[in-house]
């Protein structure tokens, strides 16, 4: 989306100048957001408007403010955005400006920069010398860099609804409760899957314990093995309790084959995390055979990204836990980057610790049994992001159903 | 008594293809078109006009149309900014004369086109004005910052009928007479809300440029070929006077072009 502030200046309200320009940018397929409006009091006294119109290109927009310039419309002067030295490491200097996850641009000597990483709540930096701005947060703030102050010479670029009625995510844009049917709706993100997987863009799961816990483990292995899944953001208990149960059969002591509690099974996670220490990791233990069935075990045979993070209550940890959790955020943010689609399942903390990363412009999925983590995850990524209010296991079993059949038609269509 | 100034076709002729009007292959009978200056000149005398003149010069055929030197309020002189390279000419010829005749000179900037009374005609409390064929709207603006008064900017969309007041002209009680079709839409219900009464006038009539009229009072001074707008006038008890234009109107101008008023108006009052 490109776009441009013009300003109309006379009497344009009782010229009809104003509903003329806002016409003709709807009809030459433009956008609009009135800026600021001054009407004149007298009836000699004259009006003020300032307009941003956008449109879908560059040369769209040029047409446009082109068309605009005969009914009186001049483009508004721009101003470079100001920066300021952070004043020490991890220290930003006053009136920093925070971002959205939004396309952002920066004004610098006359030139918009497009800020690198569109991420919510850091800082904008520029390299003068490599003409880049980035986004950075506290932790990785040095004494002396230059950071974005104040709101001039930054835009961000308005989040669109899209009409087209071909994209699941923009045009539900909304949560769908456990009152409500989800086939359709599976079928549309199994879609997109399938999409993405044919696409150069990453598919990242962000899963929790509860996959395993609610026996969903089977058809996440499903479609790591589909091709389904690029990267696996998660914490230690999902790999406990993966491994837990692919080398006792049990998550968390309690059997998943058959009802009831493993005698002593309280212990077979602990059990669990020692055998992976032993055998020095994850992917180690694959290896040496002792590993072998389960979502790691799928992850290491498909070469699937996993990124363990930790938090105060795990238990071990098993060794490929990052522990450390800037250092954790940090590879978040670098993993993430060429992601298309994120379904966030079944974690509060994880999912939240992501969705604060990921730019507005990913496609994300937020499946929870809790309507409130829900609510929280898609909150963050209007226009975006679809919220699902459901257990974890019926929904994985339902979108891999729907991936077979996707995957059956293509065949058949071949 | 009103004072209008007007300037002699000596170097009268179509010289340049400025307008749709306009075509060298298809010139103007040049004893004929001195013949139709003095009928104007001498029916506007008739009606108690003041004539002033200002003095034509050799290679600017159009100074004959001084309704585009520029738009005079009171004593002040806005000169125009002509479009066309062909007649920026006139303008310091123009600028002089208003000069030595005491008027004070309000220039525009430079890069604003404005043809003057061409395209900037009192009406009511309003100075409507138009654009796109040769005054650009930002003029508007600056004319009505000069003025201190309302300005309705309207879009000329018939090349024709590149000025305003090639079709539309108003009259002293506050109504007018148009070719509506010369108009876009927006420009059309702007005229309607600002003007009390409107009288349409027809494809054919507009043809003969007759909204290019001379209003003195109650006469109107008006191109003949318009029997309809005529009996419209009168009706409305105004005196019509149809004068034959034909060889200005082979340049794109007749009674209007022809004349400038010394002043539009005496002052802008609310």
């Amino acid at each position: 989306m490109f776009s441009e502030t013009i300003e109309l200046r006379g009497h344009i309200i009782d010229s009809l100048i104003l509903p003329k320009v806002l016409d003709e940018i709807l009809k030459g397929g433009g956008n609009f957001k009135i800026a600021q409006v001054k009407i004149g009091q007298q009836r000699a006294d004259q009006s003020f408007a300032r307009i941003e119109v956008s449109a879908e290109s560059g040369d769209a927009l040029d047409d446009l403010i082109l068309r605009l310039r005969q009914h009186g419309a001049e483009v508004a002067e721009k101003g470079d955005a100001q920066l300021a030295a952070a004043p020490a490491d991890g220290i930003f200097p006053n009136d920093f400006y925070v971002t959205t996850n939004r396309q952002t641009f920066v004004r610098i000597g006359g030139k918009e920069l497009e800020v690198r990483a569109p991420m919510l709540d850091s800082a904008i930096m520029i390299d003068r010398s490599k003409e880049r701005a980035s986004t950075v947060r506290f932790a990785d703030v040095r004494k002396g860099m230059a950071i974005v102050v104040g709101h001039q010479g930054v835009r961000v670029v308005p989040a669109q609804r899209a009409t087209s009625g071909t994209d699941v995510f923009q045009l539900l844009n909304t949560n769908i409760s456990a009152e409500r049917p989800k086939g359709v709706l599976i079928r549309e993100i199994a879609r997109e899957l399938e999409e993405a997987r044919k696409s150069s863009g990453k598919i990242l799961i962000v899963a929790g314990a509860s996959v395993v816990h609610t026996g969903a483990a089977e058809y996440l292995v499903e479609m790591i093995n589909g091709g389904y899944v690029d990267l696996i953001i998660s914490g230690n208990a999902l790999a406990v309790y993966d491994i837990e149960s692919a080398l006792f059969g049990t998550a968390l002591g309690l059997n998943l084959e058959r009802d009831g509690l493993s005698e002593s099974g309280h212990e077979n996670h602990l059990r669990a995390i020692n055998v992976v220490r032993a055998a020095g990791g994850i992917a180690r233990a694959v290896e040496a055979g002792t590993l072998t069935r389960g979502i790691m075990h799928a992850c290491v045979k498909q070469k699937v990204d996993l990124l363990l993070t930790g938090s105060i209550r795990d238990d071990g940890p098993l060794p490929e836990v990052v522990t450390d959790s800037m250092e954790a955020q940090r590879l978040i943010r670098e993993k993430i980057e060429d992601v298309r689609l994120a379904l966030l399942m079944g974690t509060m903390f994880h999912s939240i610790a992501v969705a604060n990363l990921l730019p507005g412009s990913v496609k994300t999925l937020a499946v929870d049994i809790n309507p409130a983590v829900v609510a929280k995850l898609t909150d963050q990524q209007t226009f975006r992001a679809l919220g699902l209010v459901t257990d974890i296991e019926p929904f994985m079993r339902e979108l891999t159903e729907c991936l077979k059949t996707l995957r059956k038609e293509a065949k058949i269509s071949r | 008594m009103r004072e209008l100034l007007l300037c002699a076709p000596d170097y009268y002729g179509i010289e340049y293809e400025i307008n749709p009007w306009m075509s060298r292959a298809r010139g103007a009978k040049t004893e004929l078109a001195k013949a139709q200056w003095q009928g104007l000149h001498k029916t506007l005398t008739s009606l108690e006009a003041k004539i002033e003149l200002v003095p034509p010069q050799p290679k600017l055929p159009d100074m004959v149309f001084t309704a585009n030197a520029g738009l005079t309020v009171g004593k002040k002189f806005i000169p125009s900014n002509f479009r066309h390279q062909e007649r920026a000419g006139e303008a310091p010829y123009f600028v002089q004369w208003m000069k030595e005749h005491g008027y004070e000179i309000l220039a525009l900037p430079e890069n604003l086109y404005f043809e003057g009374e061409g395209d900037a005609l009192f009406g009511g409390d309003a100075l409507f004005c138009g654009y796109k064929f040769r005054s650009d709207i930002q003029s508007h603006r600056v004319v009505g910052e000069m003025l201190g008064c309302l300005v309705i900017s309207v879009e000329l969309v018939d090349p024709r009928f590149y000025h305003l007041d090639t079709c539309f002209c108003p009259l002293p009680d506050g109504s007018a007479f148009w070719f509506p079709a010369a108009f876009d839409e927006y420009g059309q219900r702007a005229i309607r809300a600002h003007v009390n009464e409107l009288i349409d006038v027809d494809e054919e009539e507009a043809k003969h440029f007759s909204c290019n009229a001379v209003v003195l009072g109650r006469d109107i001074v008006l191109p003949e070929g318009a029997p309809n707008l005529v009996k419209a006038l009168t009706n409305r008890e105004y005196q019509c006077h149809a004068l034959p234009m034909s060889e200005f109107i082979k340049a794109g101008g007749a009674c209007k072009c022809l004349t400038m008023f010394l002043p539009q108006r005496e002052s802008v009052k609310f």
